[in-house]
């Protein structure tokens, strides 16, 4: 850290803010300053720094900084990094699909359906295929919910049924038929080799085998979740990380508000 | 025993007392009983090991055969006596004809009990004696070599490749972990049987077979040797293989085992008969082979709320001592449960949390108690998450917890990179040296808010046993009283493995583990 507490250099770049060339943000605008941390296969030493530097180059950094390097075991060093990143991003292009739905509280959601829709809607939840864990469901079904956002158990106008974890996705489809569910939430956790997408999408070929995929709201979630993923997969939404029961039920009131007009 | 919380021990003694009349109620069961596990297990003890052309394992294979023929309330150690006295062969190659030729072995004569006995003991006594071996050895090099002061520093590794496991355990070791687990692929807990051999494909962990076991093992022997540290290896003894798991753990040298059946009851949809008859087994062979049990009461917590079911982790943990007890398990073996999972936003969350974990290390003084990190409120913000484990870190060393399952600041992305275990480790010496005599320098405020929380929690704990006691556990268990988890005694997984033991049953490890 050669620059010491303050830096004197003198910023020589366009410090206005320019949507269609957007870049990381340290304390000045435009200076790209970004920080990584990353892990090389070789000893410690001088060339492990190059190499760290080289590689931060590489990606597009300029003033490739390492402040911090340790071997972590013989032949592993892992590095602290700072850069300014030299590419931009035009903000005002992007598009994210999002699940387009207003989020309610639960009292608005539950008087929605009791006025629009006039019965309860029947959901079903569960972890799937070997997925263990139930963390996600229960966030989302769980009476206590989650961080302050009550889940859909709380809710008068759901009769829920979360099944926990490592469900089979035939045997999901058989409680979703005997159950009669409008919605099936699906939750996702272990994602190692993208081991959660064939799960996915197997369930989305059962329901089509089944000729049940087009009178079931589909969703899934998880952390490695999103609604453009959930889309590809075949699902009708997909909620990622700090989305709360809260938006799950907002979005399956108002879809099957939709569905049900439309017929 | 002074409590710095101002608990009445006599208070901690009736709720022992009434833990201990659960426990017992519980084993009036599971003596009656045997599982297709628990009968694997037998083979595995008698050194009926390997896979069919199909690699099926052999023990599943013997095992089938007696459930085919409806011989399994005999018990495979009956059936295979007689078939060592008719044939002259050991349980290997009698196991191997029945895998190639199709032998049918429930067909033999039936000889005394005495002779049957006789027939199986030089089988029962080398495998014992490997067991003892491999207890003498850690003794040994924890003599020798030494070992981490407690907390013990707990890591996991769970690259699915158990020679990639390998190079991450080395190195978590040498910064200092004096645990490694080797987390099992996801879904192993449901199979009903053991994978064969050395593994390089997991999701989310490596499975759990004899030669992994034994390949991790000669990889932190070595590593011990370079450090100066015995190492301890932990795996997973729950699931449909739970005694199954604690055998080939004991022939392999492991040091540490979940094992706790009310998990895979709550958290693996695992029916409670053929778990609880299978923790028997598995926690008499941990017992007797110098293991210490890890239970998972810090789970509940995942689901219900920290503050609000803080005493269902309390009272868990106690009927797992007596639990533990009744299957000959010491108290130095008893890695109980408990968390740090509670919200961090709520105000005094530290207070509540230290009151939990002084409570449980008063309570079980000698337990060398498993205390996990928090999990639930870990966010992405790895920042702040590495806060939150910094926070855990200093109540584990304040009350001097046994093994300090380390949190990552990723928890919640991914499984552990080489420097998120670098980072926690770093954290976790870091307060352990800095705050070490913390605990032994600070009393806390009579009456202040820890001392009540700690009353309050312990008094709600007897009111949850004296509800147990009055309706048993397994009753218990179908009204959710753990995590909110209702789970039904005919329900789940595994039930159909479980048979009433007949009037040949012989089983003479039980009586060997247990009078050691």
């Amino acid at each position: 850290m050669s620059g010491g507490l303050y830096s004197t250099d003198k910023n020589d770049f366009d410090q206005t803010l320019d949507l269609t060339k957007i870049k990381p943000y340290g304390d000045t605008m435009n200076d790209g300053k970004t920080q990584i941390s990353f892990t090389l296969p070789v000893p410690a030493g001088d060339e492990a720094i190059e190499a760290a530097k080289q590689l931060l180059k590489q990606m597009g950094f300029d003033n490739p900084q390492v402040v911090f390097h340790k071997e972590l075991t013989p032949g592993f060093t892992f590095f602290n990094c700072y850069g300014n990143y030299t590419g931009a991003i035009d903000y005002t292009r992007i598009y994210v699909p999002k699940v387009e739905s207003v989020s309610w509280n639960m009292h608005e959601t539950d008087e929605f359906i009791r006025e629009k829709i006039s019965r309860k809607i029947v959901v079903l939840g569960a972890s799937t295929g070997t997925d263990a864990h139930t963390v996600g469901i229960d966030a989302i079904m769980n009476m206590k919910g989650f961080a302050g956002h009550y889940g859909l158990e709380r809710y008068e106008m759901f009769e829920t049924f979360n099944l926990g974890s490592q469900v089979t996705n035939e045997d999901f489809i058989a409680k979703a038929i005997e159950l009669k569910a409008d919605a099936l939430l699906v939750s996702q956790t272990v994602t190692q080799k993208d081991i959660h997408i064939k799960n996915l999408a197997e369930l989305v070929e059962l329901l089509e085998a089944e000729g049940l995929r087009d009178k079931i709201i589909l969703v899934c979630g998880g952390p490695r979740i999103s609604h453009e993923l959930a889309k590809e997969l075949g699902y009708d939404a997909g909620f990622g990380m700090n989305t709360y029961a809260g938006d799950v039920a907002s979005y399956l009131a108002q879809e099957l508000h939709r569905r049900i007009n439309r017929k | 025993m002074q409590s710095k919380l101002g608990i009445d021990f006599k208070v901690v003694q009736h709720a022992r007392d009434i833990s201990k009349s659960i426990a017992g109620e519980v084993q009036t069961f599971v003596n009656s009983y045997t599982t297709v596990s628990v009968e694997r297990t037998l083979c595995r003890l008698i050194g009926i090991d390997g896979v069919d052309e199909n690699g099926v394992p052999l023990p599943n294979i013997v095992v089938e055969g007696l459930r085919e023929k409806n011989a399994l309330d005999k018990g495979i150690l009956f059936i295979m006596g007689n078939a060592i006295i008719e044939t002259g062969k050991t349980p290997q190659e009698i196991a191997d004809e029945i895998a190639t030729e199709g032998l049918d072995i429930t067909t033999f004569r039936f000889h005394r009990q005495p002779e049957v006995a006789a027939a199986l003991k030089p089988f029962v006594d080398r495998h014992i004696e490997i067991i003892v071996a491999n207890r003498l050895r850690r003794e040994k090099y924890i003599a020798t070599l030494g070992e981490g002061s407690k907390p013990y520093l707990y890591v996991i590794v769970a690259t699915g490749n158990i020679y990639e496991d390998v190079i991450q355990a080395q190195a978590a070791a040498r910064q200092g972990a004096d645990i490694i687990a080797v987390i099992r692929t996801t879904g192993q807990s449901l199979l009903d049987y053991v994978p064969f051999g050395a593994t390089t494909e997991g999701f989310g962990g490596t499975f759990a077979t004899q030669e992994n076991f034994r390949i991790m093992r000669r990889a932190l022997d070595e590593v011990g040797e370079e450090t100066g540290r015995y190492i301890r290896l932990c795996n997973y003894c729950s699931g449909l293989c739970m005694p199954e798991i604690a055998a080939i753990g004991a022939l392999e040298g492991l040091d540490v085992m979940l094992n706790d059946a009310l998990y895979g009851i709550l958290f693996r949809d695992i029916n409670m008969q053929r778990t609880l008859v299978d923790q028997f087994m598995s926690r008499v062979i941990n017992g007797f082979a110098g293991v210490i049990i890890n239970t998972g009461e810090d789970n509940y917590l995942t689901t219900a709320d920290a503050v609000e079911e803080a005493h269902t982790v309390l009272a868990s943990d106690l009927i797992n001592e007596q639990l533990a007890l009744i299957a000959g398990i010491p108290e130095q073996q008893m890695g109980l449960g408990h968390a740090f999972e509670m919200d961090p936003e709520l105000e005094n969350g530290f207070l509540f949390e230290l009151a939990q974990a002084q409570l449980t290390r008063e309570i079980f003084p000698k337990a060398p108690l498993k205390y996990m990190p928090p999990t639930k409120f870990m966010t992405g913000n790895i920042f702040r998450g590495h806060i939150q484990d910094a926070l855990f870190n200093m109540i584990g060393v304040w009350t001097n917890q046994g093994i300090q399952l380390l949190g990552m600041p990723t928890e919640a992305i991914h499984t552990p990179f080489m420097s998120d275990r670098y980072l926690s480790i770093e954290n976790a010496k870091y307060i352990f040296g800095n705050m070490k005599l913390i605990g032994e320098e600070v009393e806390f405020k009579k009456d202040g808010i820890i001392q009540m929380r700690a009353k309050e929690v312990l008094d709600k704990t007897i009111g949850l046993l004296e509800q147990i006691q009055k309706e048993g556990l397994f009753t218990a268990l179908e009204k959710g009283i753990f995590a909110g988890i209702k789970r039904s005694r005919e329900g789940g997984k595994g039930l159909n493995g479980v048979v009433v033991k007949g009037d040949n049953y012989h089983n003479p490890f039980i009586d060997s583990m247990l009078n050691r």
